[in-house]
């Protein structure tokens, strides 16, 4: 099933040899193999790919690297498990194959795990984003007691009930690697798969940046001007949403913006993960912000609803 | 008879759902079976993390035809009544119903209805899937295409298929065809998800077990918890070491695994620095391993657990316990630094100097910095009662109220309140809230605090329950009442209280809390004064605005609500301790039923809770602006539990004396008459006037009762009930005598007024003491 790669690229030897694994896996089932979404995000689910895409009847599959921040993550370089710069890896399947956990456990196999050799678990885990209003029940999968993916069936996504229900398959792609390279520091992973001079290591590429960003996340990030980001970002999601909402009166059934208007959600998320890092957000305001950031994603995924993408239908409001 | 199979298989179920599920089923099949007119010989659930499994035993085949009659109306009745009978009877026309005759009544219609019996294939297949479209989960979810449409089939997770077989041992079962969402049931299961990917094709329980069995499916949970509790015993055992078990832990590992294999891993010895019982925890949340000791050892761990696997691995499981061996560490890593992290002194330090200053803390300690963060956070407590500080403070006040009671020293009561809630604050207690308390007793203990005031960290949450160990510590006392009074006057002022079921703050466990270290230390607390004292002192700033019953004007009715609370809780607590239910109401009714907003707080020794008379010296009150006023209203406000205690001690004791029982008869005999006449209207005197008297007996009574009286007050007043009911027992004979030698309703209407009153004085005086119309026999 999968192409073949040079040896270098197996994922044993190398991290960027696994995402290509992953991909040729998914575009084999006939995924879309989308590139990640150019904003700051928590997770892979923000990618308007998961979030957007899971509402509406349409089939919908799709499969990408999505770089994640979480800026509380940050451990300034010392922690050899903990980033606030990570990748995961999204696939989002609607609605959800019957075979999606042999699907999942095939992706395992393609990057050598093998199922008789390690211990390879579903345990319980019910996946919950305030901030997105969503949920949905599934699993974290376990191979040799390390959570390696997230398994959810969406039930609700932006508050809204998903019709059908979509399979999301979340890879901790620095964890995975390190369990098929056998490393234990997070910056030894080999990232190219060559050795010697060629090797190029995770820590090469990212120690610095963490460091950098750690700097940033906890010291330095302007509170002030995050605020205000945040405040810009809500009123311009609201902004856009109004401006690009169906009108009768101008014969336009559908909506005409919504992409835009989630960029600013996505953006006020992120700028409220900041804001938390920096330890500016009380525990009663924490609350407060989430459901600001929660409130946005609903309209968003209720204006998807009344688009092309979202399913809307012409001739349903047409007559 | 026939027997019925019935498999769910889906995709992996929550462990902590399974038995539950699987009991579930078994019940509503069989319901629906007995409803609908079968009977079976014996039924049986099995679970695994994929399949909920039923094995029924002798069904019948068919139900049993069934003929009834249906009475109509008057043969004579309306044409719209008898168009309601041949609706509600299934008739078509009334000539198919029959006529019968009743001498009183004249004719009327019956219909005669025979349901025939139906095949037991027939009712099975119409039950599972209304069972299985009801079923009870506590969370369930949709999937796949179907989901596209409202009102399609929920399941815990997505339902892979259903094995339903039905037939008599002797012959080939048949498959019960039903089909739901697409769901066909048949005869086909899956074993082991890695060892046996390959359809099963099963015919009944006797060949499905075994097939699965083949297939590294072991089904029956407990078989499963077996094997993983001998092989980890033995793994143990084999390495020097013994396993910590732990029964839950156990349920939930065969909830995950299908074919329990045991492996054994390790972490480095390192890591042993961090407290046991954190690693436990911590092993036991993330990874579901057991732990396990050096043989002998009762409190250190070894740097060896135990895990489940799912498989038996091709290279033995080196790697498998190799790969949770690495988890393990990164855990472990993990809580080392919450420990280590919880030792040293917090980034934001300057923040905190206000609330430093304000709770007397030392903030060069650790503990005190993150008790000063927890107030400078504002963490809420609750809404209506303030912050987690506020919350501090007030218990810090009430402890050091309450401390010259218990014997505690105040200085040590007031810094064990103030560090109370301290470890809230900690990274160890934020992973693993159940260790708060725990916690808080380890970093004052390395910060240097007196080992009392340590323990009560950890004790002040004591006793959790009925069997909980009860604080024994003078200082654990003093915080463990002032915690606990906090929440109980608290949440009443805001009328927050249990209601029915429901008690969301465990009130009801704080009150017995309350009872148990009362009585188990033999303390004498005034609870009055502890509301009072709360309400003027303590209550929050705004407290009045919170609920209409918050309001000042309120206080009293809310206190005798209170109080009544903790009375049913001393019952409870007695009634388990075999005390008579009768008498420690007979005691309760014996007060009065309001408060005084002034009362007494005393103490003797803690640590006794002995039955000997209670001592003469009592420490002057704690409490501000109350005074001792100990005596006039000792015995009837029954706000001290502990003398409600010894009074019912006191009182069986003196009941299971001849004197007892005689005065018990005779004043029930004095009560009765006098309650009958009051009923009438009869005059009773307002004093008894010994020159009314006629008979000798009289004069005796009177004499006996104003020295009975004056005795008892006397050794109430001293709280000695053992020598109040001595001073009441030699009432028994002139009662006695009364009784046998006077009419009490004389002819003279004076006489009989005088000799009621005379009546009336046997009730005052033994109402000092208990209400004995309250006593049973």
């Amino acid at each position: 099933m999968t192409a073949s790669l040079p040896a270098h690229m197996h994922p044993s030897r190398s991290f960027q040899g696994l995402i290509l694994t992953l991909h040729n896996y998914w575009a084999e089932y006939g995924c879309v193999v989308l590139q990640p979404y150019d904003m700051e995000v928590g997770a892979g689910t923000f990618h308007p790919a998961t979030t957007l895409r899971a509402l509406g009847p349409k089939k919908w599959n799709a499969a990408y690297v999505q770089p994640s921040r979480r800026p509380k993550d940050g451990r300034y370089g010392e922690n050899p498990n903990r980033l606030q710069h990570y990748y995961q890896y999204q696939v989002i399947l609607k609605p959800n194959p019957s075979n999606l956990q042999e699907l999942y456990l095939g992706s395992l196999a393609a990057i050598g795990i093998d199922p008789l050799l390690h211990d390879i678990r579903f345990v319980e885990d019910d996946w919950e984003s305030p901030t997105l209003g969503a949920w949905g029940l599934g699993w974290e999968c376990w191979c040799d007691g390390m959570e390696v993916s997230q398994f959810t069936y969406f039930q609700q996504v932006c508050g809204i009930e998903c019709a059908p229900v979509a399979g999301e398959l979340t890879y901790g792609l620095e964890r995975l690697a390190m369990y098929v390279q056998g490393v234990d520091n997070v910056y030894d992973l080999n990232f190219n798969g060559r050795e010697g001079d060629d090797k190029v290591t995770y820590g090469e590429v990212f120690l610095q940046a963490e460091q950098e960003y750690s700097r940033f996340n906890f010291e330095h990030a302007n509170t002030a001007v995050l605020l205000r980001h945040f405040e810009d970002a809500e009123a311009e999601c609201k902004a856009l949403l109004d401006a690009g909402a169906p009108s009768s009166k101008d014969n336009q059934p559908l909506h005409k913006m919504v992409f835009p208007a989630y960029d600013q959600c996505i953006k006020a998320s992120h700028v409220f993960n900041l804001l938390d890092a920096r330890g500016v957000i009380s525990v009663t305001e924490r609350q407060s912000y989430i459901l600001r950031v929660r409130n946005l994603a609903k309209a968003c995924g209720e204006a998807f609803l009344q688009t092309d993408a979202g399913g809307f239908q012409l001739n349903d409001k047409a007559a | 008879m026939p027997d019925l199979l019935l498999e769910l298989r889906s995709e992996e179920i929550p462990a902590r759902m399974q038995r539950k599920a699987a009991g579930d089923l078994k019940k509503m099949v069989t319901d629906g079976l007995v409803e609908a007119g079968l009977t079976y010989e014996a039924a049986v659930e099995y679970w695994t993390p994929r399949r909920l499994t039923l094995d029924i035993r002798g069904l019948n085949a068919r139900s049993k035809d069934v003929h009834e009659e249906k009475k109509g109306p008057s043969t004579k009745a309306p044409e719209q009544a008898i168009a309601g009978f041949l609706r509600s009877a299934g008739l078509t026309d009334i000539s198919q119903a029959h006529i019968h005759s009743d001498p009183k009544k004249g004719d009327f219609y019956v219909a005669h209805i025979s349901k025939p019996g139906r095949a037991a294939e027939e009712i099975i297949a119409e039950l599972i899937p209304g069972i299985i479209r009801t079923f009870p989960w506590p969370k369930s979810m949709r999937w796949g295409k179907a989901s596209a449409k409202p009102g399609s089939l929920r399941w815990v997770r997505p339902l892979q298929s259903i094995v339903c077989t039905f037939g008599p041992e002797t012959e080939e079962p048949v498959v019960v065809d039903f089909e739901i969402d697409g769901i066909r049931a048949g005869n086909v299961t899956y074993g082991h998800r890695f060892h046996a990917p390959g359809a099963i094709t099963v015919r009944r329980f006797e060949d499905y077990i075994a097939k699965l069995e083949a297939a590294k499916v072991v089904l029956d949970a407990d078989r499963r918890k077996q094997i993983i509790l001998s092989d980890a015993r033995n793994l143990a055992f084999a390495n020097g070491l013994e396993l910590v078990e732990d029964d839950l832990l156990l349920e939930e590992v065969s909830g995950l695994v299908e074919w329990p294999v045991v492996l054994m891993g390790e972490f480095e010895q390192d890591f042993l620095a961090i407290p046991a019982e954190v690693i436990r925890l911590t092993i036991r949340a993330n990874q579901k391993c057991f732990v396990t000791r050096v043989q002998g050892e009762t409190e250190n761990l070894s740097n060896r657990f135990i895990l489940t696997a799912n498989i038996e691995a091709k290279d033995g499981g080196k790697e498998i316990a190799h790969g949770n061996g690495k988890v393990v560490r990164a855990r472990l890593s993990d809580a080392l630094y919450f420990w280590t992290t919880d030792q040293h002194d917090l980034p934001d330090l300057d923040q905190l100097t206000d609330s430093g200053k304000k709770f007397g803390l030392d903030m060069a300690k650790p503990l005190d910095q993150r008790m000063a963060r927890l107030d400078h956070l504002g963490v809420t407590f609750h809404a209506k009662l303030g912050t987690q500080g506020a919350r501090v403070e007030r218990i810090k006040r009430l402890a050091r109220e309450i401390a010259p009671i218990v014997g505690a020293d105040r200085a040590l009561a007031e810094r064990a309140a103030v560090l109370a809630k301290a470890d809230l604050q900690t990274e160890v207690v934020g992973e693993f809230p159940e260790l708060q308390g725990a916690m808080g007793r380890k970093y004052a203990l390395l910060q240097g605090e007196h080992p009392s005031v340590a323990a009560a960290l950890e004790e002040h949450y004591k006793p959790q329950g009925p069997s909980d160990r009860v604080p024994t510590d003078p200082v654990s006392v003093a915080v463990a009442l002032a915690d606990k009074l906090d929440t109980l006057v608290g949440f009443w002022a805001i009328d927050e209280k249990p209601t029915g079921s429901k008690d969301p703050y465990a009130l009801r466990r704080a009150a017995l809390g309350v009872v148990r270290t009362l009585i188990e230390n033999g303390v004498r607390l005034g609870l009055g004064p502890i509301f009072s004292f709360w309400e003027t002192s303590l209550a929050p700033e705004n407290i009045e605005a919170a609920t209409p019953l918050s309001k000042t004007d309120m206080r009293p009715a809310r206190n005798v609500d209170l109080l009544s609370f903790f009375h049913d809780r001393l019952k409870v607590y007695l009634r388990d301790q075999g005390a008579r239910h009768d008498l420690i109401d007979a005691v309760l009714a014996s007060g009065a039923p309001s408060l005084p907003l002034a009362g007494r707080v005393s103490a003797e020794p803690t640590g006794g809770g002995g039955d000997e008379a209670l001592g003469s010296a009592r420490p002057p009150s704690a409490l501000p602006g109350i005074s001792p006023a100990r005596g006039e209203m000792g015995s009837s406000s029954n706000d001290d539990l502990l003398q409600i205690v010894r009074r019912v001690e006191a009182l069986g004791s003196f009941l299971d004396t001849e004197d007892g029982k005689n005065l018990l008869a005779g004043t029930k005999r004095g009560a009765n008459i006098l309650a009958a006449e009051e009923k009438k209207g009869t005059r009773v005197a307002d004093a008894v006037d010994p020159a009314l008297f006629r008979e000798e007996a009289e004069h005796k009574l009177f004499a006996a009762v104003n020295h009975a009286e004056s005795q008892a007050a006397q050794a109430i007043q001293n709280e000695d009930f053992s020598a109040a009911m001595l001073a009441l027992s030699v009432l028994r004979e002139p009662v006695d005598s009364f009784f046998e030698g006077v009419l009490v309703n004389d002819e003279d209407e004076a006489v009989r007024a005088n000799r009621l009153a005379l009546l009336s004085r046997i009730r005052a005086a033994t109402d000092k003491v208990a209400d004995f119309s309250k006593i049973a026999g």
